[in-house]
């Protein structure tokens, strides 16, 4: 890993006196897939824009791919692929006449589009209809035509804005896979959404953004470590003994809170069912159930801004 | 802050993508049909009559285009009064479409400037508007040649050709105009709108107004013979702000090789002239200089604020 492909320092956007985006710094190496999540209207499109050099920051600078997006806006936009939230295509276009229509903009070779154009469309499984007119298009299809424009154009990063937004389970599926197919092409990604469980499993790192700052930053893990005491949860529902005071002693356990009848959650950082039966057997409590399941980036998120708001 | 790259990177791609979107839209065949069929009706009505008067005439191809026969107008009319909605046809949802239909901000992530984006669109109009406007030369001509038996002399070649520039030129202040409101609007219907309440105002109650207004600030002195020719002097400066003024004047000196002025001469001034004897083309080309030149930085001017507007615009819809 050399130098990181996007690097941005105190990252500032400000609309009249409403802040979008304040102070951000953010480090994306090459290769990662990264997401930027968050709720709506938290900063991540903005950023994003910026990263793009479609919109001016405020103050703060910003290197994509060794180029400054202000100065240099056709370089970094040649080495960075751009899917927008919603993307749209001309319905009167074939899917065909469409990415040969950004081929061009994009200045490649005309003797190689077509190739380009049809792996590109075979690649996300539009192949079969790349004559058909756009307009006839599923929202699934849209999002895949538009992964299929960032193949074609064979860019080093590729930023996709809510990617799954809008999709039904099975082309969310579809959709995550083919951007692990990026990755596996050795594409740098970063993507942003608001649905945090959803993308947790394909991103190395997240940023969780929160009102136009970076609320936490690091692996999903981690950040679940540190927020909630532990990457794993178990549930545990046992009778006949004091839960809390039985387990708070064990290693690896972080923090024991109690759900509803007598089922109590568990924050660990590995994976501690053994040692939690062990020791409710050993006070002699019945063990009725217990299952584990990871920490979602979801309750990450719900857990740590809790905690930001409690602090101030 | 300097920044790198040519602005005109993609131009050619984005005017030439929307010349094909253009020539094979469906509103496009609507409006040409329109004006192909008010056209045919016109020269056909000018035959009619140029058949019915016997006489000489130098520029009997000319008045195929200007002779009009009751109830209909001459071609050159039909044209100055339909070709803005051809152009607004062209133009009224050239950036704001690109919003509503989410492809503005994909394009844009394409490594070109967003000039290329503007200036692509404009010249694409104008490349659709010239192809329409040199068939609808040929046909006329084709059609005069067929029913009169007549082919057009030199001269009369020369001064169609100098009438396709200026309509050109014409067509585009107001392809320049309807990409301006298509970049401050964000809604289509918006744009078309405010474009079409401009093309009204300036066709239909320009010629109303100026008199009007003329007279309310140059009130004529019944003991000062000057402030007469003061009021219709600035009577005529206020028509010609309107693109439909310089065009119908543009017309009248290049297609009746006749006329000798387009604005006030006293009688001193046409000592020794030949009334009625027409002028060399050359002449007429120098008539028309400023009124042409006039529409040109119309369109430039027109075009610069919708350039403004586009590039201070936030990309995010």
């Amino acid at each position: 890993m050399s130098e990181p492909v996007i690097e941005a320092r105190g990252l500032t956007k400000r609309y009249g006196p409403v802040a979008a985006v304040s102070g951000l710094d953010l480090t994306v190496e090459a290769g990662e897939v990264f997401g930027v999540l968050g709720p709506n209207g938290s900063g991540k499109t903005t950023t994003i824009l910026m990263l793009l050099g479609l919109t001016e920051p405020t103050s703060g600078t910003v290197r994509v791919a060794g180029f400054d997006p202000f100065r240099q806006p056709l370089q970094v936009k040649r080495r960075v692929g751009y899917m927008p939230d919603a993307v749209g295509f001309y319905d009167n276009l074939s899917a065909r006449e469409n990415l040969a229509y950004t081929a061009r903009l994009s200045g490649i070779p005309a003797a190689e589009v077509e190739s380009r154009i049809m792996e590109a469309l075979r690649k996300v499984r539009l192949d079969d209809v790349a004559d058909r007119r756009a307009g006839g298009f599923s929202r699934g299809m849209r999002q895949r035509l538009a992964i299929a424009e960032v193949l074609m154009r064979q860019c080093r990063v590729a930023i996709l804005d809510e990617p799954t937004s809008g999709l039904d389970p099975q082309a969310t599926q579809e959709l995550l896979e083919l951007i692990g197919e990026l990755r596996r092409d050795g594409m740098t990604i970063v993507l942003s959404s608001h649905l945090l469980g959803l993308v947790q499993t394909i991103c190395d790192r997240v940023a969780l953004f929160h009102k136009g700052k970076i609320g936490l930053i690091g692996k999903v893990d981690d950040l679940a470590r540190e927020v909630l005491g532990g990457a794993y949860v178990v549930e545990v529902e046992a009778e006949g003994v004091d839960v809390p005071k039985t387990l708070s002693g064990l290693a690896g356990v972080g923090r024991v809170t109690p759900l509803s009848g007598g089922t109590f959650r568990v924050d660990a950082d590995r994976d501690v069912r053994p040692e939690i039966a062990r020791s409710i057997v050993s006070a002699g409590g019945a063990l009725r159930n217990m299952a584990i399941s990871r920490s979602s980036l979801d309750e990450v998120y719900v857990r740590y801004f809790e905690q930001v708001a409690h602090a101030a | 802050m300097q920044r790198e790259g040519s602005p005109f990177t993609g131009v050619s791609a984005v005017a030439l993508k929307e010349a094909a979107d253009h020539m094979t839209s469906a509103r496009m065949h609507l409006v040409m049909l329109l004006v192909l069929l008010t056209a045919v009706g016109a020269i056909y009505g000018a035959i009619g009559q140029i058949k019915a008067t016997v006489g000489e005439d130098q520029f009997l191809f000319l008045r195929l285009l200007t002779t009009a026969k009751d109830p209909l107008p001459s071609f050159v009319a039909f044209l100055g009064f339909l070709l803005p909605l051809v152009s607004i046809a062209l133009g009224f949802d050239a950036i704001n479409g690109e919003y509503s239909r989410r492809t503005m901000s994909r394009i844009l992530a394409q490594p070109i400037y967003r000039d290329a984006l503007l200036l692509g669109k404009f010249l694409g109009g104008l490349i659709v508007l010239a192809i329409c406007l040199v068939t609808l030369w040929l046909l006329m001509t084709g059609m005069g040649i067929l029913l009169l038996g007549l082919p057009p002399s030199g001269e009369e070649i020369l001064r169609g050709v100098a009438y396709l520039i200026c309509s050109l030129a014409y067509a585009g202040v107001w392809l320049a105009i309807a990409l301006l409101f298509s970049t401050v609007f964000r809604s289509p219907a918006t744009s078309a709108m405010a474009a079409l309440a401009v093309w009204l105002l300036f066709a239909i109650f320009w010629g109303m107004l100026a008199p009007l207004v003329a007279g309310v600030i140059a009130p004529i002195d019944q003991l000062d013979p000057m402030t007469a020719v003061h009021q219709l002097e600035l009577q005529k400066s206020i028509s010609r702000l309107s693109p439909n003024t310089l065009y119908g004047e543009m017309t009248l000196a290049l297609l009746n090789p006749e006329t000798r002025t387009l604005g006030l001469v006293f009688m001193s001034q046409l000592q020794g002239a030949l009334m009625g004897a027409p002028l060399p083309f050359s002449q007429s080309a120098l008539l028309i200089w400023p009124q042409l030149a006039g529409l040109v930085a119309a369109m430039t001017v027109v075009f610069t604020i919708a350039y403004v507007a586009f590039q201070r615009q936030e990309v995010r819809a």
